[in-house]
């Protein structure tokens, strides 16, 4: 719940058979083949009848620890968690009704409005990773030698804890860091910037850290998109005489589009919940620069303890998601072609 | 082209450079003009001056049990419940399986208030299973699992039914080592989200002599501002072992992330 779980985000439900080539041919999902046929002839049945319910018994056993698990921590915390929004509640006294009143209190609240605003514009960086990580994949797609180093090379980031990320861009920052340093060397700034502490940069300077930590990630989405596009269409398109560019812009683009889709679904669901590069880098400063709406429900939550408003916050934020979700997802459904 | 796909390795690759350059270096201002890139003479007196003046063995103690734990269990709830959701029949199957993917939709965050509410509850706050237990149930897990047995081919079960063998046997003897790949993928993923998991111990661990690496890191950040090369040596006693792990399994790794990206 706490970590970070993008992985799991990449998961949509889809057709069983999408298994990478490896697999697919040679062996053949056999969804819907299970060995009830057999169970007469068992010879384990002799003696105790084990008919559907000793079965589903123990399919549910099998089942019972993850159910258990994801009841406790993933569908109870949610639901209650919504209804939470509606009571104060300071974890030492009894929750109290107090109705839509905490909603209005958001309505009031200036700091929900920059968090609201700082968060809208966190969402420029959904775009920005899209783009450059597409152009990313269709570089390192192709058979270059030492390509697989490259790929390392940009996934990295993906791999290291974002503290040490923060930490990283926090001393590249420094007003007397090596980021400065290039800078004034290659003459484009006269003075050192103050990437961190002035209230007017410092949002788009944790952007920036967010785009290069996610870049890799949404690389490798488009990758797995470009393998799953049979290569016909691309070879029909050349026969017929388009060249690279047309290739690219009628053929892969619009091919692509169930991986652009994926990956800017999960992209706008972390840039609104962005906390960590916050945490570590700014604390949400200066100023309130760079508070941001997730920012806002956990000092809430775990430092005022106000959970219930916390939770308020925790809807509207939910709601947002929602919103941005939807509109993306009729934007890039839109004259695309189904090809699955 | 090359040109383009070096300079994009640089900006990615070299801050991890300076990171370690910063926790070598010895003397001199950690921001000097011009930072010292290659320090001499190179010294590991930050890595031993940080492990003597901070918990750091601990926190490395610490997130190895998290991360072991973490791994193990969440290895076993996704090997048991993928199982009869690819290969029994049973009512409710179905409408289990959707259930279990369609909790991705949750809004997680809202979930991660009562969360804490529930482990007080559980008076688990300030342990390590607090850090582990939400995160057991993993639905990519499952999701590959329950992929993993789907493709075993029917004649093995029956052969091992033919022989006696009763449910459990069947899935631990047989089921089991023919999913190890897949098993082995979910490890490997698993393992730099459990070593890394930063905002969820954050919440509920208290004591210091309990963080992972993690958390303890920032902690340390702030005790020791004033001195960059002992924190960097600790970020970068933190980021060995993920990028080791990382670069020597790449290929089964990257495979792992494009399988949920595919499905």
């Amino acid at each position: 719940m706490g970590r970070p779980r993008v992985e799991q985000a990449a998961l949509t439900p889809g057709p069983p058979d999408l298994r990478p080539r490896r697999t697919a041919a040679a062996e053949r999902p056999r969804e819907g083949t299970p060995p009830r046929s057999l169970t007469p002839r068992r010879p384990d049945a002799v003696g105790w009848r084990r008919g559907a319910l000793g079965r589903a018994t123990v399919a549910y056993l099998f089942l019972a620890p993850a159910l258990v698990l994801l009841a406790v921590f993933t569908f109870y915390p949610v639901v209650f968690g919504t209804a939470l929004s509606l009571f104060d509640y300071n974890v030492i006294s009894p929750p109290r009704y107090v109705g839509v009143s905490q909603f209005a209190a958001l309505w009031q609240d200036r700091y929900f409005w920059t968090a609201l605003r700082n968060s809208g514009v966190y969402l420029a960086v959904v775009p920005a990773l899209q783009l450059s990580a597409i152009v990313l994949a269709l570089w390192v797609r192709r058979p270059l030698r030492g390509i697989a180093w490259f790929r390392v090379a940009y996934y990295v980031p993906v791999v290291t804890s974002i503290v040490v990320v923060g930490l990283m861009w926090r001393w590249l920052y420094d007003e007397a860091g090596l980021l400065n340093y290039v800078l004034l060397r290659l003459h484009l700034i006269g003075t050192p910037i103050h990437w961190l502490s002035d209230p007017g940069i410092a949002l788009y300077a944790v952007m920036l850290v967010t785009w290069w930590k996610g870049l890799g990630y949404y690389m490798v989405i488009y990758l797995a998109g470009l393998e799953a596009i049979p290569s016909y269409y691309d070879e029909a398109a050349a026969l017929d005489g388009a060249g690279p560019a047309a290739r690219l812009f009628h053929v892969t683009i619009p091919l692509l589009r169930p991986s652009i889709l994926l990956a800017s679904t999960i992209s706008i669901l972390a840039a609104l919940r962005v906390f960590e590069e916050v945490y570590v880098m700014t604390g949400g400063g200066p100023i309130f620069s760079t508070y941001t709406i997730f920012y806002y429900m956990f000092d809430q939550a775990f430092n005022s303890l106000h959970l219930g408003y916390a939770a308020a916050i925790g809807v509207v934020l939910a709601a947002i998601t929602a919103l941005f979700s939807a509109v993306n997802f009729r934007l890039m459904r839109q004259g695309g072609l189904s090809y699955y | 082209m090359y040109a383009l796909l070096c300079a994009l390795a640089v900006v990615t690759v070299f801050p991890f450079l300076w990171l370690l350059a910063t926790a070598l270096g010895s003397r001199g201002a950690v921001f000097a003009f011009p930072p010292a890139l290659v320090p001499h003479p190179a010294t590991l007196a930050n890595f031993a001056g940080v492990w003597r003046t901070m918990p750091v063995g601990r926190f490395f103690v610490n997130t190895i049990y998290i991360t072991g734990m973490g791994i193990v269990l969440t290895l076993l709830v996704s090997a048991l419940a993928g199982y009869p959701l690819a290969r029994m029949r049973f009512p409710g199957r179905d409408q289990i399986f959707y259930a279990i993917v369609a909790s991705l939709m949750l809004p997680q965050h809202v979930g991660l208030i009562l969360n804490f509410v529930t482990m007080m509850r559980l008076h688990l706050v300030d342990t390590y299973a607090a850090v582990y237990l939400p995160s057991l149930a993993s639905v990519f897990g499952i999701f590959l699992l329950r992929q993993a047995y789907l493709v075993v081919p029917a004649e093995i079960e029956d052969a091992a039914r033919i022989d006696g063998a009763g449910e459990l046997r069947l899935w631990a003897q047989v089921m089991l080592p023919l999913v190890a790949p897949a098993l082995a993928t979910l490890a490997i993923v698993e393992f730099s989200a459990y070593w890394n998991s930063f905002l969820w111990p954050l919440i509920v661990l208290k004591s210091p002599d309990r963080y992972p690496l993690a958390v303890g890191l920032l902690y340390l950040s702030g005790l020791f501002a004033h001195n960059t090369r002992y924190v960097a040596a600790g970020a970068v006693l933190m980021t060995v072992p993920v990028i080791a792990v990382f670069v020597a399994l790449q290929r089964y790794f990257l495979r792992g992330i494009m399988l949920g990206a595919v499905k």
